[in-house]
C-alpha cells in the first residue's frame, strides 16, 4: 500500500529520489569533526529565528511612537512574550557565533578550494545577508542604541563623495532617523532579508550536494569507490550524520537555553543596556557600540583617521571596513596552494591563518571599548594584519613548502 | 615576542581604566576605590521586600517617575498583594488595576520645574543597575549652593530633590582622619614611634543621628527594598524565567543523553 501511493507520487514528484540524494545516499565523508556540526547548527538556528521571528511580528508595532513601548508589551503583557523575544535576541547572538565557526572551518580546510568556490561565495552571501538582518533587527526595538547605531551606521553612506548625502536622505526616506527609516528597516527585516536567505541558503545547500562535502584531511573522497560507486570513505548522510547532529544540537541547545533563561543580557553583550532606554534622538550616548559581532569591522572603521587623496577618513574608514567583509569572496583565487586543508600545508598558511584569528579578535575587542590613541595605533595594525592573511596569500601559499597529503582520508 | 608582551602590556593597561568609577564620587566601605556602587543584594524571591518596595515606590516616587510600561494588577499579583487592598491602598487617583502605571504630571511643565522630565523608571534598573540606584538613593546630602539644596555623590548636580529627606534626615558631607596608606601597600607608620599616620580625606557621608524618621540601618534597608523592587519592574518575569529555564535543560540533557547512546549504536556500523 505503502509502496503504491510512494509510487504513485514519484511519478508525479521526485520525493524518494530527492530524499535520496539528499539525505540516504548523500555521501559524508567519514572524517568529518566537530567544526562540522556549525552547518547543521545554523539550519536549527535560522528555523529558531524564523519562529520565534513570527512571532514576535504578532505583538510588535512598527512605529517611532509605538515600538520600544510593544517590545516591552511582549516582554510584560504577552503570554511568554519574554521566551520568544529572549529566543530571537540569543538566537541572534547565536546564528553570527555559528557563522563565524562556520567560515573558519573553510578557511581551515581549505573548503573553498575548487571545486567549491561558488559554494564559498554562495556562503559568503549568506553572510552579507545576516549582516544586513543583524543590522535591520537591531534598530526595531527602537532603543537609544538601536537608534545611534542606526545613525552612524547610515552615515557611512553620506560620506561617499560626490552623491553621498542625496544616497543617505534616501535610504533614511527623511533627513534623520526617524519613523519613516524604522518603517522601511522593518520591512527588509521581516520580508525581503528572511527570504532572500532562505533562498539562498537553499541555493548553498544545492550547491554543496553538487560538489560534496569536503574534510578536514581536503582529500577527493570520490577517488575510491567500492563496486556500488559509492565513495570508500563515507557513510550515509542519514542516518549516520543526523544521529549525531542531532547529539549535537542537544549540546547546542543547553548552551541556548542557558544563555535565554539565565543569562539573557548575554552580560551586556546580547542585550545592550543602553538599550534600556527609549530612543532620544536629543541625546547622544556616550559610548556607541556595535553588537559584538560586527565590533571587528567597527574597530577597522574606526583606525582610518586620516583623510587621503582628498577623500575623507570617514570615507575610506568605510571602504575599509566594506573590503573586511567582501575580501572573503576572493579566498578561492587568492590561495594558490596545492592542497587544501591546513593539516599539510606549510609553515606559513599556519602562521598567517592564526595571525588572522588574532587579528579579528583583537579588533574585535577594539571595536567594543571606547577609542585611545594607543587602542587606534592597535586597531591601525591589526587591521594591517587582518588583510595581510589574504592579500599575502598568493605568494605564501604559492612558495610554501607542504607537507605530502594522503591517498584517503585519515582517522584519528 | 616583545610585541606580544607590549600588546598584552597594553591591553592589561586598557583593562584597567576600562573599569572606571560607576558610582561617581561615592565612598564606601573600600577607602581605595572611590565610585564603587553598594551591593544592593536585590532578591527577586523576596516577596516581602518587594511589597515593602512596592509600597515606598508608589508614596514617594510615583509623584514623578511613571512605571508606564507595567501594569498594576501585574504588580499586585506577582508581589502576592490581595487586589483588593492594592486598590484601596496603592493605586491613587481613579485608575483602575489593569491600567498601565502612568502619572498625571505634565512632561512639559516637570521640564520647567526640575529641568528635565523626570524619567520614566520601569527599566531603570536594567539601565543602571540595581547597585547603582541603591547607592544614588542613600547619596543624598545637604548642599546649600544647589537650587534644591541638596546634591548627590553618585550623580553630581543631579536634578531631582532628595524626597526620601524626611525619612532619612540631615545626611552631610564632610572629611576624616582616615590612616594613611605606604607604598607597599600596607599602613604607613611613623619611623620614630611606629605610630600610624593619618590623612585627611573628604567626601564621606555623615547622617545625623536622630533627624530623620527611621535609623540609618533601617533608612539602608527600605531603600534596598526599593531598589528590588525596581529590579524586579525591569525584569518581572525573572523568577518564572529561571524556573522554566531549570526544566528545559533538565529536559535537554536527558534529550542529550538519549541521543548520545543512538549516536553511540549507529557509530557502531561504521567500524
Amino acid at each position: 500500500m505503502v509502496t503504491k501511493i510512494m509510487s504513485w507520487f514519484d511519478e508525479r514528484l521526485p520525493i524518494t529520489a530527492t530524499i535520496e540524494r539528499h539525505l540516504t545516499k548523500y555521501p559524508a565523508p567519514i572524517n568529518m569533526n566537530i567544526w562540522y556540526l556549525a552547518g547543521f547548527l545554523l539550519i536549527v538556528v535560522l528555523v529558531i529565528q524564523l519562529i520565534s521571528g513570527i512571532w514576535l511580528l504578532m505583538s510588535y508595532e512598527p512605529t517611532a511612537e509605538g515600538a520600544f513601548a510593544s517590545i516591552q508589551y511582549i516582554m510584560r503583557d504577552v503570554e511568554y512574550g519574554w521566551m520568544i523575544r529572549y529566543m530571537h535576541t540569543t538566537g541572534a547572538s547565536a546564528f553570527f557565533a555559528l557563522i563565524y565557526l562556520h567560515m573558519f572551518r573553510g578557511m581551515m580546510y581549505g573548503s573553498y578550494q575548487k571545486p567549491r568556490e561558488l559554494l564559498w561565495v554562495i556562503g559568503w552571501f549568506t553572510y552579507l545577508l545576516l549582516c544586513m538582518l543583524g543590522f535591520t533587527g537591531y534598530v526595531l526595538p527602537w532603543g537609544q542604541m538601536s537608534f545611534w547605531a542606526a545613525q552612524v551606521i547610515m552615515s557611512l553612506f553620506g560620506s561617499i563623495p560626490f552623491f553621498g548625502e542625496e544616497l543617505l536622505t534616501w535610504i533614511r526616506g527623511d533627513y534623520l532617523i526617524s519613523g519613516i527609516t524604522l518603517n522601511r528597516l522593518f520591512a527588509l527585516h521581516v520580508v525581503l532579508l528572511p527570504l532572500a536567505l532562505i533562498v539562498v541558503i537553499f541555493v548553498h545547500i544545492l550547491a554543496l550536494h553538487e560538489v560534496g562535502s569536503n574534510n578536514p584531511d581536503g582529500v577527493d573522497v570520490k577517488k575510491f569507490k567500492d563496486e556500488d560507486g559509492v565513495p570508500l570513505d563515507t557513510k550515509p548522510f542519514f542516518p549516520y550524520d543526523i544521529v549525531h547532529d542531532l547529539y549535537a544540537v542537544g549540546v547546542f541547545l543547553i548552551f541556548f537555553c542557558f544563555i535565554m533563561f539565565f543569562y539573557p543580557d548575554g552580560g551586556g553583550y546580547v542585550i545592550e543596556y543602553v538599550n534600556y532606554e527609549a530612543a532620544d534622538n536629543l541625546k547622544t550616548p556616550e559610548h556607541i557600540v556595535p553588537s559584538w559581532y560586527y565590533t571587528p569591522y567597527y574597530a577597522m572603521l574606526r583606525a582610518i583617521t586620516f583623510p587621503l587623496f582628498g577623500l575623507s577618513a570617514k570615507f575610506l574608514g568605510f571602504v575599509v571596513m566594506a573590503a573586511g567583509i567582501a575580501i572573503f569572496v576572493a579566498l578561492p583565487w587568492l590561495d594558490r596552494s596545492p592542497v587544501k586543508s591546513i593539516r599539510y600545508k606549510g609553515v606559513y598558511s599556519k602562521f598567517f591563518l592564526t595571525l588572522f584569528v588574532i587579528s579579528f579578535f583583537v579588533l574585535g575587542y577594539l571595536g567594543s571599548v571606547a577609542s585611545t590613541p594607543i587602542r587606534t595605533i592597535l586597531a591601525q595594525f591589526f587591521t594591517c594584519t587582518y588583510f595581510a592573511y589574504f592579500l599575502l596569500m598568493p605568494i605564501y601559499s604559492k612558495y610554501e613548502k607542504c607537507n605530502p597529503v594522503p591517498d584517503r582520508v585519515t582517522l584519528s | 615576542m616583545r610585541l606580544l608582551t607590549l600588546i598584552l602590556l597594553l591591553f592589561s593597561a586598557n583593562f584597567v581604566a576600562e573599569s572606571a568609577a560607576p558610582c561617581g564620587n561615592y565612598i564606601g566601605d573600600d577607602l581605595d576605590h572611590i565610585g564603587t556602587c553598594d551591593d544592593a543584594k536585590v532578591d527577586p524571591t523576596d516577596i516581602a521586600s518587594l511589597q515593602r518596595g512596592a509600597q515606598i515606590y508608589m508614596n514617594y516616587c510615583l509623584g514623578c517617575h511613571s512605571l508606564k510600561y507595567a501594569r498594576y494588577k501585574r504588580v499586585a499579583e506577582d508581589l502576592e498583594i490581595p487586589l483588593e487592598l492594592f486598590k484601596e491602598n496603592l493605586i491613587f487617583g481613579d485608575q483602575k488595576l489593569g491600567d498601565l502605571i502612568t502619572i498625571g504630571m505634565e512632561p512639559k511643565e516637570a521640564k520647567a520645574w526640575y529641568g528635565n522630565t523626570p524619567p520614566d523608571l520601569t527599566l531603570e534598573a536594567g539601565l543602571r543597575g540595581p547597585d547603582w540606584i541603591y547607592t544614588y538613593l542613600k547619596s543624598f546630602y545637604i548642599d546649600e549652593s544647589r537650587p534644591l539644596g541638596v546634591n548627590n555623590m553618585v550623580y553630581e548636580n543631579v536634578g531631582m530633590p532628595n524626597v526620601l529627606f524626611n525619612m532619612q534626615g540631615e545626611q552631610r558631607r564632610v572629611c576624616k582622619e582616615v590612616p594613611a596608606k605606604a607604598s607597599n601597600g600596607g599602613l604607613k607608620q611613623d619611623p620614630l614611634t611606629g605610630k600610624v599616620l593619618s590623612v585627611e580625606k573628604c567626601g564621606f557621608l555623615e547622617l545625623a543621628e536622630g533627624t530623620g524618621e527611621v535609623t540609618k540601618e533601617q533608612f539602608d534597608s527600605n531603600m534596598r527594598d526599593l531598589t528590588n523592587f525596581m529590579a524586579y519592574m525591569t525584569d518581572p518575569a525573572k523568577v518564572e524565567r529561571e524556573t522554566v529555564g531549570f526544566y528545559v535543560i533538565f529536559y535537554l540533557i536527558i534529550f542529550t543523553v538519549l541521543a548520545y547512546l543512538l549516536y553511540r549504536e549507529f557509530k557502531k556500523d561504521l567500524h
